[in-house]
C-alpha cells in the first residue's frame, strides 16, 4: 500500500517537474483559453448587456474547449518515449499510476485555467456572485473534464487525428458537466441558490474519479497491446 | 468450460446457422412491416388532437427504441469481447454500431419533421430530442474510432472502452438534460398497466417495434457475417467455403 502512494506520488512529481520545464504545455492552452473568450466578444459584440448574459456559458465552453485541446500532454510524450510502457510493467497497479498522472495533469492545466478564468471574469465584470459559482463550478467540474479525457486520451494516444478523434469522443460526455455547471452560474446570476448544481456536480466527480482510472488504465493496457 | 454457446457463438457456426435462419427473419420481418404499416396507416384512427399526422409515430418510436436498444446490445457484445474474449462479441459490437447510428438518426430526423406541424419548428432545445443528439454523436465517436485503428483486435477493444463508458454516461445525460430541460410529450406507452394511447394505435406501434427489432437482426447477421469473413479470410473454413462456391 505504502509502496502504491509512494510510486504514484513519485510520478505525479515527475510529471509536474516535466509541466514546470515544459511551460509552453501550461501557457499555450491558457493563452487558447483567453483567445476563446475574446472571439466569443467579438461575435458578439460591444453591447454589453448581451454580453453579460452569455460569458458566463461562454467561459464554460471556452474551459471546455482548451481541456480537449491540452488533454494530448497527458499521455502522448510518455506514450512516445517509452514511459508508459514502464508504468505498465511496473509493481504498481496501473489504475493507481494513471490516477496520479491525471492529478498531475489537472494541478499543471485546471488549476491555472481557474486563477486565469476569475481574473478573466472580473475584467468582464461579473457579478462576485457569479464569479464564486464560476469557482466552484471549476473546482468540482474540472476534475470531471481530466477524469473522462483521461480515458479518451489514453484510448487515442499516438492514432493518426488523434485530437479531433478524442474531441469527437469526449465532448458528448462532457455535456452534463456543461449543464449543471451553467445552470449553477446561471442560478448564480439570478441570486438563486446553487446547492443542488454543486452536488450533482461532486457526484460525478465522485463517480469519474471511481471508475476512470481503471478505464484509463485498460485503455492504456489495449493501446499497448 | 464447455457450453453450447461456446460452439453456436464461434464464428464459423454463428456464420452457418445466421445465413439458414436469415431467409425466415426476412419473411417474418416483411410480414410485420406489411401487417405494422397498414394498421398503422390504415386501420388505426386518427389522433382526435393531432390529426393524420400523428401517424409518423409508427416510424419514429420504433426508431427511438432502436437507437437506446442497439447501443444495449453493441456494448454488451463489446463487454463480452473485452472480458471473455469472445470474437463474436467484436464483430457484433462492430457490425451494430452504424445501425445504431442511422436509426438514431431516422429518430432524429422523423421526430423534427413531426415536430414542424405540432410545435411549429422542426427543432426545439427539447430534453429528449437533445439526448437523442447526443446519443448520436456517442456513436459517430465509437465509429470514428473504429475507423482510426487499423488493427481490428485492438480496434474492438478500445472500442469496447468507449461503449461502456458511454453506456455509463447515458443515464447521466439523460437525466442532466431531461432536468435542463423538458418540452416533450410525456411516455405513453411505458406504462404498461394503463397506457394513456388507445389500444387500437397501440398494436401496430408494438407490431412496428418488432418489426424494426427482427429488421435490425437480419441487417445485424449479414454484416456480422461480413465481418467474419474479413476477419477470418485465412481461416481453413472460410477457404473451404469460398472453394465449394466457386469463388476462388
Amino acid at each position: 500500500m505504502n509502496s502504491a502512494i509512494r510510486s504514484a506520488s513519485a510520478v505525479t512529481a515527475r510529471d509536474l517537474r516535466r509541466f514546470v520545464r515544459r511551460q509552453q504545455d501550461v501557457v499555450q492552452p491558457l493563452v487558447f483559453f483567453v483567445i476563446v473568450i475574446t472571439l466569443l466578444g467579438l461575435a458578439i459584440g460591444p453591447e454589453s448587456t448581451i454580453f453579460a448574459q452569455i460569458a458566463p456559458a461562454g467561459v464554460w465552453i471556452a474551459v471546455l474547449l482548451a481541456t480537449t485541446i491540452n488533454l494530448d500532454s497527458m499521455f502522448l510524450s510518455d506514450y512516445q518515449d517509452g514511459t508508459i510502457e514502464l508504468l505498465v510493467l511496473s509493481a504498481t497497479p496501473l489504475p493507481v499510476l494513471v490516477a496520479a498522472k491525471i492529478l498531475a495533469h489537472w494541478l499543471a492545466s485546471a488549476c491555472p485555467q481557474i486563477v486565469i478564468s476569475v481574473f478573466v471574469a472580473t475584467i468582464l465584470g461579473f457579478e462576485s456572485t457569479v464569479i464564486g459559482a464560476l469557482v466552484l463550478t471549476l473546482l468540482l467540474g474540472s476534475p470531471i473534464l481530466s477524469l473522462i479525457g483521461g480515458v479518451a486520451s489514453a484510448l487515442t494516444v499516438g492514432l493518426r487525428g488523434g485530437a479531433m478523434l478524442q474531441a469527437l469522443i469526449i465532448l458528448p460526455l462532457y455535456m452534463p458537466t456543461l449543464i449543471f455547471a451553467t445552470a449553477a452560474m446561471h442560478n448564480a446570476a439570478l441570486e438563486l441558490p446553487i446547492d443542488a448544481e454543486l452536488y450533482f456536480l461532486a457526484g460525478l466527480a465522485v463517480l469519474a474519479a471511481t471508475l476512470a482510472p481503471f478505464a484509463a488504465a485498460a485503455a492504456l493496457r489495449i493501446r499497448l497491446s | 468450460m464447455n457450453l453450447p454457446f461456446h460452439k453456436y457463438g464461434s464464428p464459423k457456426y454463428f456464420y452457418s446457422w445466421s445465413l439458414m435462419l436469415s431467409p425466415w427473419l426476412i419473411g417474418f420481418c416483411v410480414l410485420l412491416f406489411a401487417v405494422g404499416l397498414y394498421t398503422g396507416l390504415f386501420v388505426a384512427p386518427a389522433d382526435y388532437q393531432q390529426g393524420e399526422s400523428f401517424r409518423i409515430i409508427y416510424v419514429h418510436v420504433p426508431a427511438a427504441w432502436m437507437s437506446l436498444f442497439i447501443y444495449v446490445v453493441m456494448a454488451s457484445a463489446a463487454a463480452s469481447g473485452l472480458i471473455w474474449h469472445v470474437k463474436l462479441g467484436d464483430m457484433i459490437a462492430r457490425a451494430s454500431a452504424p445501425l445504431g447510428a442511422w436509426f438514431t438518426f431516422l429518430a432524429l430526423v422523423t421526430g423534427s419533421l413531426w415536430g414542424k406541424p405540432m410545435w411549429g419548428t422542426y427543432w426545439v432545445w427539447d430534453a429528449r430530442l437533445t439526448s437523442e443528439l447526443i446519443l448520436l454523436f456517442l456513436y459517430l465517436g465509437y465509429i470514428a474510432l473504429q475507423g482510426a485503428i487499423d488493427d481490428r483486435r485492438v480496434a474492438a477493444r478500445a472500442g469496447a472502452i468507449v461503449a461502456l463508458v458511454g453506456t455509463v454516461n447515458l443515464p447521466i445525460i439523460h437525466y442532466s438534460v431531461e432536468w435542463w430541460n423538458t418540452l416533450h410529450q410525456g411516455p405513453t406507452v411505458s406504462k404498461l398497466d394503463a397506457p394513456s394511447i388507445a389500444p387500437s394505435m397501440l398494436m401496430p406501434l408494438l407490431i412496428m417495434a418488432v418489426a424494426y427489432t427482427v429488421y435490425f437482426v437480419v441487417v445485424m447477421f449479414a454484416r456480422t457475417r461480413c465481418e467474419i469473413l474479413e476477419f477470418e479470410r485465412n481461416a481453413a473454413w472460410v477457404k473451404e467455403r469460398a472453394l465449394e462456391k466457386g469463388v476462388v
